[in-house]
């Protein structure tokens, strides 16, 4: 008897919600919007003021699902606010290059950061519309350093360019979910899609809608659109898995975000780019995010202390030390703007930092562990901006640290956070320390800019009919990124959904699929879900890890793909909600497939994609400066590249404004009258 | 107290801890946490209908949405686990806390900034 069979007799209580895996529902509309975060929002809100019928499908509740769903404190590009002086051409400037270096994001996306620059602030004005403060409306902070007097804006980081807005998010998303009742955009909680159909069930056809599943009653759903927009997160848990790691042993994302967008869009032959860039990570034995002491990201740019109360200095991208903490949220002489971030970072983009050569001095011994984030020495209102603004905004932060450390008596005037107590290489890099790094066999896609959904000009796949917005796409990234490209594809997919025809879906494919999702129901022995998905994280921890080479690629394709036909015709599920996490181990194990196919498709390492092939070890070759395109056909994977300013060649502009101009499909309904959010 | 000599045969629990509680007094079954729950960590009760059932918390996430969306004061909490209980210390008197320590100082109360129920948004 397996663990999975043993509590089942007849005291075990029945499933709450009532099952019926037989029932079909039949939905139609225009524009199908799959996944309801940051981005599907604001997408559905867009289309929908196009004119368009509009559905969002979502595994958990649009009231509070994705990564953005518990809050959202600082964001980012909004540098077409009043009181920044910096134009979209440098935000994008600065996107592109202020990050060199930095695992993933080199190669970035261009296209939607231009989209994003754009639009960034017109989507933070809507969401002030919707009833999110983004200004300091009860005065709080007057005279504070960051704050702009005439426009109450508050900024974070970098208080000279201005284009990060601190917020006041915690509940972002039900503004988003009370706008899109007010326009009567159609909801579908709990289903997961595990398909996209296409025009004659073909591979590289007209995408023409989805199929999922409720994950609490078990019912099928078939929805049929004229065009999809597919705004899921990246995959999450695919090296390290394990339940008994805090918070679904997921770091920053929503443990929603598994990979089902790359799954269904790459089975249905859209081409997606960077799969095979990723980063360390230490799975779920970290610290809750933001809740430790330390001086990055959220709590830039805190003092820090060593065990004695003595300062660690800042110093200026010179290496001049910074004498008073004002200083450190200011650009250095002649430069445009900064970047937050750690070295090594060019020269025209480095911020202040902690002195670079902390590690050693810890070890010469004249700093002593453990660190102290020292608030209480910050000026006031720096420090209720750290703690009260943003600790109290920021995602999962609220509930999950301001409150139960206030609750257990922490008070930031008088206490300072213990930093982690890291070993003093790690002490010494200049990331938030809530972390370290974990082994080398663990690994990441998520959180900034991994690989995704190729797209053009209509932030339109590869695929008729099939659009994306977000963190799906090539490079996405962050909140506003996700807004941005989200409004903007949105008005492209409406466009096309409002001029193009509905086509009938095809029956063999809508049968091969139900019987492929509903097989592990009529299992009643097997592999439980959790061994699966451990399972793949083995394949991806041994042959797919930080050192890579052909021959473990090549075995580790083979051994997914025996897992998939062995061990996969196995797996079974008790109840809707087993079958769903058996249906993303599923999603995983393909992008598991692709993320090997593209890196052996990249003969070369790259820094930038922090990824190294042991077999070919030359660092980003110039050659080797492009984008791998990789792409499911009928019979196997095919392979391409493409330059990593696509979006600037033919058949487009040589320059952003001109395609942002030609291609926005913005008009008088989705445009915003300047200033009309204003007070 | 029952006779503590009575002892049971039970699988290990699912995860390290609880991840929310629920006090049973104040709790009116309402089912509002589990409505926006990502993960389906809480579902309904079968039995009473009342108070929701903890069935899944080693999916849990903690971003806390049960507890901003429960309209029921002190119902429903957060159950901080050990391993993400941090330390501080007292600048003035380097004294030293930890998260859950016996004889904690007194709460912070002030609210973060821009706080108002999730109602009131
Ligand atoms: S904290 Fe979040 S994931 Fe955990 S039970 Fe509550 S709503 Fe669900
Ligand atoms: S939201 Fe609160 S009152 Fe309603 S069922 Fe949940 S715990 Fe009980």
């Amino acid at each position: 008897m397996s663990i999975y069979e043993a509590p089942l007799n007849e005291n075990t209580p029945p499933w709450p919600y009532t099952v019926d895996y037989d029932k079909v529902n039949e939905v139609t509309t225009d524009v199908l919007i799959v996944g309801g975060g940051t981005a599907g929002c604001h997408a559905a809100i867009n289309a929908r003021k196009k004119g368009a019928k509009v559905l969002v499908i979502d595994k958990a509740n649009v009231l509070t699902s994705g990564c953005g769903g518990s809050g959202v404190d600082h964001w980012h590009n909004a540098c077409t606010n009043p009181a920044s002086g910096i134009s979209p051409e440098d935000q994008v400037d600065e996107f592109q290059n202020c990050r060199k270096g930095i695992a993933t994001s080199e190669y970035g996306s261009r296209a939607s950061h231009y989209i994003t620059a754009r639009e960034s602030w017109d989507a933070l004005q809507d969401v002030e519309e919707w009833g999110i403060d983004i200004r300091d409306v009860n005065d709080e902070f007057v005279g504070a350093d960051f704050r702009d007097e005439e426009t109450k804006l508050m900024f974070a980081y970098d208080y000279d360019s201005r284009t990060v807005v601190r917020v006041q998010g915690a509940y972002i998303k039900k503004a988003m979910h009370d706008e899109m009742r007010r326009l009567d955009v159609q909801i579908q909680n709990r289903v997961m899609i595990t398909s996209l159909l296409t025009a004659g069930g073909k591979i590289g056809g007209r995408v023409i809608g989805a199929t999922g599943f409720h994950i609490r009653t078990g019912e099928f759903y078939i929805f049929k659109a004229k065009s999809t927009i597919v705004c899921t997160g990246p995959s999450t848990r695919l090296w390290v898995f394990s339940t008994e790691l805090v918070g679904a042993n997921s770091i920053h994302d929503d443990p929603n975000d598994v990979g089902d967008g790359n799954a269904i869009c790459y089975n249905a032959g859209a081409e997606f780019g960077q799969m095979e860039a990723g980063g360390r990570t230490v799975g779920g034995f970290r610290y809750f995010g933001y809740g430790t002491g330390n001086a990055h990201n959220t709590w830039f740019a805190c003092t820090i202390v060593d065990s004695n109360g003595k300062e660690v200095p800042w110093v200026d991208r010179d290496g001049k030390e910074i004498k008073n903490v004002a200083d450190r949220y200011r650009l250095a002489k002649g430069q445009k703007m900064f970047y937050h971030g750690p070295p090594p970072h060019p020269y025209e983009t480095q911020g202040p930092t902690l002195i670079h050569d902390l590690a050693e001095r810890i070890e010469s011994g004249e700093f002593v562990l453990p660190f102290y984030a020292d608030l209480p020495g910050m000026p006031e209102l720096e420090r209720k901006a750290i703690f009260g603004l943003m600790v109290g905004n920021e995602g999962k932060t609220r509930h999950g640290v301001y409150e139960p450390y206030t609750d257990g008596g922490y008070d930031p005037n008088k206490h300072m956070m213990q930093a982690n107590v890291l070993p003093p290489e790690e002490a010494g890099i200049h990331k938030p320390w809530w972390n370290g790094q974990g082994p080398p066999q663990w690994r990441e896609t998520a959180f900034g800019g991994g690989g995704g959904l190729v797209y053009d000009w209509d932030c339109r796949s590869t695929l008729e009919g099939l659009y994306t917005a977000g963190n799906q796409m090539l490079g996405g990234g962050n909140h506003s990124q996700s807004a941005s490209t989200g409004r903007y594809a949105g008005r492209k997919a409406a466009d096309y959904a409002l001029s193009a025809d509905q086509v009938e879906v095809d029956k063999s494919q809508l049968s091969e699929e139900r019987e492929r999702v509903y097989a592990p129901v009529k299992r009643s022995a097997g592999i439980g879900w959790k061994e699966f998905q451990a399972g793949l994280c083995r394949v991806m921890q041994d042959y797919c890890a930080t050192y890579k080479a052909e021959e473990t690629l090549k075995i580790g394709l083979e051994w997914l793909e025996s897992i998939k036909e062995s061990e996969g015709q196995q797996v079974f599920a008790r109840n809707p909600h087993e079958l769903a996490r058996i249906m993303e181990a599923f999603s995983r194990l393909t992008v598991g497939q692709m993320i090997m196919e593209a890196s052996r498709a990249r003969k070369a390492s790259s820094r930038a994609c922090d990824f190294e092939r042991v077999d070919y070890p030359e660092v980003d070759p110039p050659d080797w400066d492009k984008y791998v395109i990789i792409k499911r056909e009928e019979d196997g994977v095919s392979i391409s590249d493409k330059p990593c300013d696509y979006w600037l060649q033919e058949p487009y502009a040589s320059n952003y404004a001109e395609n942002y101009d030609a291609h926005n499909g913005l008009d008088e309904k989705t445009t915003r009258v300047i200033g009309e959010a204003a007070e | 107290m029952s006779d503590y000599n009575q002892a049971y045969m039970v699988t290990n629990p699912l995860a390290p801890c609880t991840v929310v509680e629920i006090n049973p007094d104040n709790c009116t079954g309402c089912r509002l946490c589990i409505e926006v729950c990502r993960t389906d960590v809480l579902v309904p009760n079968p039995e009473t209908l009342m108070v929701p059932i903890v069935l899944f918390p080693d999916e849990c996430w903690f971003c806390g949405d049960c507890v901003a969306y429960c309209p029921e004061p002190d119902t429903i909490k957060m159950h901080v686990p050990i391993t993400e209980k941090v330390g501080w210390k007292d600048k003035e008197s380097g004294d030293r806390y930890r998260l859950g320590m016996k004889n904690p100082p007194p709460p912070y109360t002030t609210p973060p900034v821009g706080w108002k129920s999730v109602r009131e948004k």
